[in-house]
């Protein structure tokens, strides 16, 4: 492999991805004094973390009463006790300060008539566990993820943090001790390979939406850090739960916010019926996404859905007052028009439950280090190694997530993660030698795909695992479907060896870096096939036919899945932590979950 | 002497032509192409497209082209629906968003696309923006404030926050920089309308406080008196916005506090 130079750089801390984790990490880290470089196979403003729209939790209260621990108790219940309440805990308290500290950054927050941050109701948001509404997503218009985002980026120019923009992560660099020590990159500029050797590694990498045929995640949401981290070993948490936005627009697949329904939009069928009344008596078109995206299914099953398939549904708000949509969802307003042709002021909006984020990804403690089930040991902390974001699964959304917690979960554990390598990294240590033949592997492969001739384009196998995934992991599962998925993922998967790459260009070679990402796509495609098929029981997002029920006899624990070069899978379970970090709440035992 | 033509290894020559055999319904795509591998001039491929399998947009277009027709076609593309800024490029004449572009909005026959004018090209439809992000990161695009921030938010009146409409919704995406002659011809030294829009974005908001030194770097013959109002930047942004209103904003607050 001695073909291939390879420039090297040290750094203390080496942050993969710039969204909105990623640079709160980033500039967290530049902050404490640790030597940071952050690579981004986008320019940081470009990063999925722009799309985001209806806003950021935290009980601030300042549209009526609101406490922190409501919004533990919601998350919770949100999770359909999946989440670790223990790191729950840990986010919805630093929910305040972090949003605090966002406003002081400058980001641009829409006003209360008395100049404070303006809230509004999301799904599964409550007052009193459960007895009231509450107004609790801070929000930007409904462009807040934007908002954010160019607020991060500009802290980031402030405190001077190192960018390496345009590099595309090809592998972590593992000891044989299992710890991390750096990150392969590949400039895409110029096609030369970069090692950046550190003492911490932090994936803020992003989820893996486009493993799926349609949904709200962008073309580069492909999950290269859990694509790296099975590539390094390491399993996946809980991947079997992927959460269907409900309101995803018919045929393009555009978001359009849940933010719509807190500012009193209303799901219709066919029959004009607000449906939402009959499936969640109390919070109704504010239900949790699990349960609107399942309602949503049943009424296009028997055949209430809308449009001449009647395969969707609306989503109406004729009767808001346009200058509200106006000041509070004009980008909703405009994305509706350009991709449905729909004037919201006057019609309603076609939609459809769409892929919309992974709650799996790395599993990681409070502190964003990345842990593994080790000698018998769950929490074992890979050495040098933070996960971040929606590439993490630290619990906080356990089987679903709620509305505006994931905003909320970035900064949270971007904040944290800097803290933690600040507590255990010591600025400029020396880095221990590392053996030459340590890229071997990730050098092999990338050689492989730049020189591959083989019969089957990128395209189409991506295609093969986008359609398989749609069909035979759906918003409803059953154990045919999941069968029968699993062997088709894997045949996809073999599928790769027969890749075909036209463009042998090194200069921005985009042809090449599709296929990387669909390599990363396809291992957690098969972990979340076979997790599903595996996990006999339904919660939350995971809703299986033949198992309608929550089983927390057999079931109240996270899955842990392996997946090696071949396509093998390997299955364990991580214990739920029903504790919390402190006296200042309660631990919330499992109860039946109805909204 | 000025050469008012393409120096000799830059003329854009006749490419390859890519028919869609058996296609009833063809729109046709002329995408300029380069790539700095190989020795040969820039040119534009030919590419008939199917529309019967083919999404609404341009870059549903580009994408079909790459997935199915020539994987080396080279372009930026994020999230597919304006927000993200990565797929700004001339198509049909115009800057924009190949992602909000539809294709039967496009005038001719043949639909041209080529990159955002005036920069360097890295590949096909990829400009190299690096000069322009170096631009954003001179104006300092922060708030900057002297005082201690309060324990809570820092108050901000509905009608203060208001003034930020039309400013914070900026991608970055580069359109109206690169469509404005003046930038073309003094990019070097004059911001262009997108960095001049942040810099007034910083300028209006309540929040911060070092207006002065903000004014006082713009205060410069090239930074931002390059702007003659051409409107081309308006004229051409993407998601609405007005540069060259928010580049007058500017000029009236120097000459106020000159005291004209």
């Amino acid at each position: 492999m001695s073909a291939y130079k390879i420039q090297e750089h040290k750094y203390d801390v080496v942050v993969v991805g710039a969204g909105g984790a990623g640079l709160r990490a980033t500039f967290g880290l530049a902050q404490k004094g640790l030597k940071t470089a952050c690579l981004s196979k986008v320019f940081p403003t470009r990063s999925h973390t722009v799309a985001a729209q209806g806003g950021i939790s935290a009980a601030l209260g300042n549209m009526g009463e609101d406490d922190w621990r409501f919004h533990f108790y919601d998350t919770i219940k949100g999770s359909d006790w999946l989440g670790d309440q223990d790191a729950i805990e840990y986010m919805c308290r630093e929910a305040i300060p972090a949003i605090i500290e966002l406003e002081h950054y400058g980001v641009p927050f829409s006003r209360t008539e008395d100049g404070r941050i303006y809230q509004r109701p999301f799904g599964g948001m409550t007052t009193h566990y459960g007895k009231g509404t509450a107004q609790r997503t801070c929000a930007a218009a409904d462009r807040t993820g934007h908002a954010i985002l160019h607020t991060l980026y500009q802290q980031s120019l402030a405190h001077s943090a190192e960018f390496f923009i345009e590099f595309f992560a090809l592998d972590l660099i593992m000891d044989e001790e299992g710890a991390c020590r750096g990150v392969l990159a590949l400039e895409m500029a110029t096609g030369e390979l970069h090692l950046f050797r550190a003492h911490g590694v932090v994936l803020a990498t992003g989820g893996y939406g486009r493993a799926y045929f349609s949904a709200t995640s962008a073309h580069t949401c492909t999950g290269d850090g859990g694509g790296m981290a099975l590539r390094a070993g390491l399993p996946l948490q809980d991947m079997e739960f992927v959460q269907f936005h409900p309101t995803g627009i018919y045929g393009a697949g555009c978001l359009i916010t849940e933010g719509v329904r807190g500012e009193g939009g209303i799901l219709r069928n066919a029959n004009g019926e607000r449906f939402m009344e009959r499936y969640a008596p109390n919070a109704k078109d504010l239900a949790s996404r699990d349960v609107v995206s399942r309602s949503m299914t049943i009424e296009i099953r028997e055949g209430r859905g809308v449009g001449p398939k009647k395969d969707h549904i609306h989503l109406d708000l004729t009767h808001l007052n346009p200058a509200d949509i106006h000041e509070k969802l004009p980008g909703i307003a405009e994305t509706a028009k350009i991709f449905a042709g729909v004037d919201v002021t006057k019609q309603p909006i076609p939609v459809l439950p769409t892929v919309h984020y992974n709650m799996g990804g790395l599993q990681t403690n409070y502190h964003g280090e990345v842990v593994t089930l080790k000698d018998g040991n769950p929490d074992h902390v890979v050495p040098g190694l933070y996960a971040i974001g929606e590439a993490a699964c630290v619990s906080v959304h356990g089987a679903n997530r709620l509305g505006s917690n994931s905003l909320l979960d970035l900064v949270v554990f971007g904040r944290a993660v800097a803290n933690r390598c600040a507590e255990t990294i010591k600025p400029s240590a020396p880095h221990k030698q590392l053996p030459a033949s340590v890229c071997d592997r990730s050098l092999a492969n990338l050689d492989r795909l730049r020189h591959a001739t083989g019969g089957t384009p990128t395209a189409e196998i991506r295609d093969n695992m986008q359609r398989t995934m749609q069909n035979n992991a759906a918003v409803f599962r059953t154990g045919e479907t999941l069968q029968e998925g699993v062997q088709k993922i894997r045949e996809v998967f073999s599928s790769f060896e027969d890749v075909r790459v036209s463009d042998r260009s090194l200069i921005w070679n985009s042809d090449l870096i599709e296929t990387l990402e669909l390599q990363n796509l396809l291992g957690q495609a098969v972990a979340t096939m076979v997790s599903a098929e595996n996990r006999k029981e339904s919660r939350g997002a995971h809703a299986r036919e033949d198992y309608p029920e929550r089983d927390d006899v057999n079931w109240h624990k996270h899955t842990l899945c392996w997946v090696d070069e071949k396509g093998n899978t390997r299955i364990d379970y991580r214990p739920v932590h029903m504790y919390t970090l402190t006296k200042d709440v309660d631990v919330v035992p499992p109860k039946p979950r109805t909204y | 002497m000025a050469e008012l033509t393409l120096p000799k290894n830059s003329k854009v020559q006749k490419g390859r032509h890519f028919p869609a055999k058996g296609a009833k319904n063809i729109r046709v795509f002329k995408v300029y192409r380069w790539n700095p591998d190989e020795p040969s001039n820039p040119r534009t491929d030919t590419y008939e497209v199917d529309m019967d399998s083919c999404g609404p947009m341009v870059l549903d277009a580009l994408i079909k082209i790459k997935n199915e027709i020539d994987p080396t076609l080279t372009f930026r593309r994020s999230c597919r629906e304006g927000i993200c800024g990565s797929c700004a490029m001339n198509i049909d004449g115009t800057n924009t968003l190949a992602c909000t572009k539809a294709i039967e909005d496009c005038r001719g026959k043949e639909v041209p696309i080529y990159p955002l004018p005036h920069m360097p090209v890295v590949k096909d439809l990829v400009p190299d923006l690096t000069h322009f992000y170096a631009q954003y990161a001179s104006i300092r695009p922060w708030l900057r404030t002297q005082s201690a921030p309060p324990a809570r938010e820092r108050l901000q009146s509905k009608e203060d926050r208001a003034k930020l409409d039309g400013l914070y919704e900026c991608i970055l995406c580069a359109c109206c920089s690169t469509s404005c002659p003046s930038y073309w011809w003094n990019g070097e030294r004059y911001l262009g309308p997108a960095i001049l829009l942040q810099a007034y974005r910083w300028i209006i908001d309540s929040r911060d406080e070092d207006t002065g030194t903000r004014l006082d770097e713009l205060e410069d013959p090239f930074k931002l008196y390059r702007c003659h109002t051409i409107m081309n930047c308006t004229r051409t942004c993407p998601k609405g916005l007005n540069p060259a209103k928010a580049i007058g904003e500017i000029k009236k607050l120097m000459l106020q506090r000159r005291g004209a």
